[in-house]
């Protein structure tokens, strides 16, 4: 369509346009999506060669100092007169060398069996038992990730040091000044001023997101479980079994079935979640915002006041409340006039799933109503005129344009809180604890998620490598969802506007 | 025709009044029970009336001065050690992240925050597990330092609210402070963080409240060290089996005083909070 014709169109037909482009669009972008990230890989090896080639050019045309910082680090630069700095990189050489030969080399050497020397008791000399120490699984896991991570970092440096050397040798044939160690500190205040500002985060997040990611991943290709825990038993690679395990689901494979039990109420919980908050929160943010009703701010606060208060204060408060002797078999005692002591979390699997859902409404209605206020007072005002003209009633009219339009606005935060509620924790473990009990499950009840399940599978039963397979899985699913989210709002995203 | 008109709007009005009077009661309702049944004065733990006859501040007094199996004056000081700590680390990190890449140009910037983001959309139990290993390699697990450690270090990847704020500074006051001989340090302690004021308060305020609004981290790091409890976890033990008796009440007025903090911080910062998660996806 060309542009003059779209601006024909009336508000109704550009809308319905710009929907279906929308899904038009949608396997396009996701194929660039994939074209993009099999470019990135490309262009990663192309760079990493580029890398190795300049290393290469850079002995040839170095001279003996800079030969010499190929192997011990910072002699080109000391030689050249920037003694601190070459200093600083032959102690890192010097370090990461002691590391190695006193730490590093005892794990890493038993990185490919995790260990084979079990615990042992002997008896002594004077006839007492003594426990001789043996391998431990878990800590030559950790310690040999730790130590290839300190391996790829001091590569870096080593490169860095070749540059280093090189250019201040460059700097030397051409005639100019060799920068002085304070030069180049000062240099972090002002040229170099993000390496100072982004170094600290950078390294927090590398022990503490990335470095546990590798670990965990590492972790489901063994059988660290409650028959393999250290310092007792030794434990070791054992390629996908975990995997396996959770897609068998022939009779009495009991992990495979609940699995998948779990997974199919997992989904249906966040559909029923994300839904129910967001249609019904869309409901009431348009009572609210409706022309001539009064005290609107009084209304609003009544709803958002649900939310200032922390979500494990009213969830317990919850609990408390839908408990057999709690607030709500009080009130229905009062109503009725009969005693009244019915388990809204406990009686049976499907009312607990329902009081489950109702209570996220509760919790999560709120956040709807304050996110949608603004949009809603967007859509253009003729759209629900010219309905009303045409004899669309409320209904219809919400239906046919309220519910279209924002679906197609808040896409992006749809899928967000979808991922959202696939990982809710809080409130499937603080209001039933996944409860009630499932015989049929493994260590788990009916009302567990797989984010439950595999807390529980951790925390209590020591499961360490089921629970770190069902974590990649959830996490796959995850990711790509959030990576479509990304890449749906990108474009939308101009952060050169003002400058 | 027009009257008609009139008197169904007032009908459409007067249904919706009802309406959101109904669900105003209901979504208020759990919060006026909790705060009310705070200042219930009797002896009973089970109690069949849903307002009580009698206040007083007898659990107020019991939650600060029965602290011998459940020690609530220690949790909330925990938490807020903790809460200080967690906050201007992640403050600072959240800032200078945000700073880089919203006003410093280098190589492999854009690289740096695509990683940045994907790392973010992660959910954050997924490294939970096993920060809790590596904790317990280290032998930080159940200790206070470790709570800071695992609420400050990942905040660095929460730069988009504070990188959208940092990118609507007028660039011209760079420029003009460098001609004048600034160095960007100076330009980023001197000149834009003091124009920055709201954004500031804001990445204060919501790492000051994560500590104590969160319960699955703190759980999983504190395990049975109910000397290092905070306040959450510490609330989620008074109501379990063995204490539920004895304690409803102190948990309920312990939840108040949780509450009311928090409340307040929030609703002073709730504007933020929209511009911040809607500012993704409003052009679709």
């Amino acid at each position: 369509m060309r542009y003059i014709d779209y601006m024909q169109l009336n508000p109704f037909q550009r809308f319905g346009y710009n929907f279906v482009q929308f899904f038009k669009k949608l396997p396009g972008n996701v194929a660039r999506f994939f074209k993009l990230v099999g470019l990135a890989i490309v262009n990663f090896f192309v760079g990493i060669g580029k890398g190795f080639a300049n290393y290469g050019t850079r002995f040839v045309k170095g001279g003996v100092g800079v030969k010499i910082s190929y192997v011990i680090f910072g002699v080109g630069n000391i030689v050249k007169g920037q003694i601190v700095k070459g200093l600083l990189f032959f102690m890192t050489e010097v370090a990461y060398i002691c590391y190695m030969v006193f730490f590093g080399i005892n794990y890493i050497s038993k990185f490919g069996t995790l260990g084979d020397k079990l615990m042992t008791t002997e008896i002594d000399a004077d006839g007492f038992p003594v426990t001789v120490e043996g391998d431990n699984s878990m800590l030559i896991l950790l310690y040999s990730v730790l130590t290839i991570v300190i391996t790829i970092i001091v590569f870096a440096i080593y490169i860095a040091n070749t540059k280093s050397a090189y250019k201040v040798e460059q700097l030397k044939k051409n005639g100019k000044a060799v920068p002085t160690f304070m030069q180049e500190l000062k240099q972090f205040a002002d040229e170099k001023f993000h390496v100072s500002l982004m170094s600290l985060p950078c390294i927090l997040i590398g022990c503490f997101t990335i470095l546990p990611l590798i670990f965990m991943i590492l972790i489901a290709f063994t059988n660290y479980d409650s028959s393999h825990q250290v310092p007792k038993h030794l434990f070791t690679w054992v390629g996908l079994q975990n995997f396996a395990d959770l897609v068998n689901v022939t009779e009495g494979a009991k992990k495979g079935i609940t699995f998948l039990g779990l997974t199919e109420w997992t989904i249906i919980w966040a559909i029923f979640a994300t839904f129910t908050n967001y249609i019904l929160g869309m409901v009431v943010a348009l009572m609210i915002n409706k022309k001539g009703i009064k005290l609107k701010s009084l209304w609003r606060t009544l709803f958002v006041v649900v939310i200032a208060v922390p979500q494990f204060v009213s969830l317990l408060l919850m609990s408390q409340i839908l408990a057999t002797n709690g607030a709500l078999n009080i009130l229905l005692s009062n109503i009725t006039g009969q005693q009244i002591e019915f388990d809204f979390l406990g009686a049976s699997p499907l009312i607990a799933k329902i009081t489950v859902i109702i209570v996220n409404m509760w919790i999560g209605i709120p956040y709807t109503i304050l996110i949608t206020s603004g949009i809603l007072m967007n859509i253009p005002a003729d759209l629900y005129e010219s309905a009303t003209i045409d004899g669309a009633g409320p209904v219809r009219s919400f239906m046919s344009i309220t519910l279209p339009y924002m679906l197609f606005v808040t896409t992006p935060y749809l899928i967000t809180s979808f991922i959202g509620n696939i990982n809710n924790f809080n409130v499937i473990f603080l209001l039933t604890g996944g409860g009630p009990s499932n015989v049929d499950y493994y260590n788990a009840g009916h009302t567990d998620i797989l984010v439950t399940w595999l807390f529980n599978l951790t925390m209590s039963k020591n499961d360490y490598s089921l629970a770190a397979a069902i974590g990649i899985l959830v996490f796959i699913v995850c990711a790509s969802l959030s990576l479509i989210t990304f890449n749906l709002t990108k474009s939308a995203k101009d952060e050169e506007a003002f400058s | 025709m027009i009257k008609s008109y009139k008197i169904r709007r007032h009908v459409a009005n007067a249904f919706i009044y009802i309406v959101l009077a109904v669900l105003g009661i209901i979504w208020v309702s759990p919060l006026a029970y909790m705060l009310l049944h705070s200042f219930r004065a009797d002896g009973f733990s089970t109690y069949p009336y849903l307002i009580p006859k009698e206040f007083g501040f007898d659990n107020y007094i019991a939650l600060f001065t029965n602290t011998e199996m459940l020690d609530f004056p220690r949790w909330y000081l925990n938490t807020f050690v903790v809460a200080i700590f967690s906050c201007i680390i992640s403050t600072l990190s959240v800032l200078m992240v945000s700073y880089a890449f919203s006003r410093l140009r280098f190589k492999s910037r854009k690289k740096f925050i695509n990683i940045g983001m994907i790392l973010g959309m992660f959910p954050g139990f997924m490294t939970m597990v096993a920060i809790y290993y590596l904790l317990k390699a280290m032998g930080l697990d159940g200790q206070l330092v470790a709570l800071v450690i695992c609420y400050s270090a990942g905040a660095g990847l929460g730069f988009q609210i504070s990188k959208g704020f940092f990118d609507t500074i007028p660039r011209a006051l760079d420029e003009a402070a460098t001609i004048d001989g600034a160095t960007k340090n100076q330009i980023f302690w001197k000149i834009i963080l003091p124009m920055s004021k709201p954004i500031v308060v804001y990445t204060v305020l919501t790492s000051f409240i994560g500590p104590w609004t969160d319960f699955i981290l703190a759980k999983i790091i504190m395990g049975d060290n109910l000397e290092n409890y905070t306040v959450a976890i510490g609330l989620q033990k008074m109501i379990t089996l063995e204490f539920k008796t004895e304690y409803f009440k102190q948990f309920l007025a312990g939840s108040v005083l949780v509450a009311v903090p928090v409340t307040i911080l929030f609703l002073f910062m709730q504007r933020y909070y929209v511009e911040g998660v809607t500012a993704g996806g409003v052009k679709g």
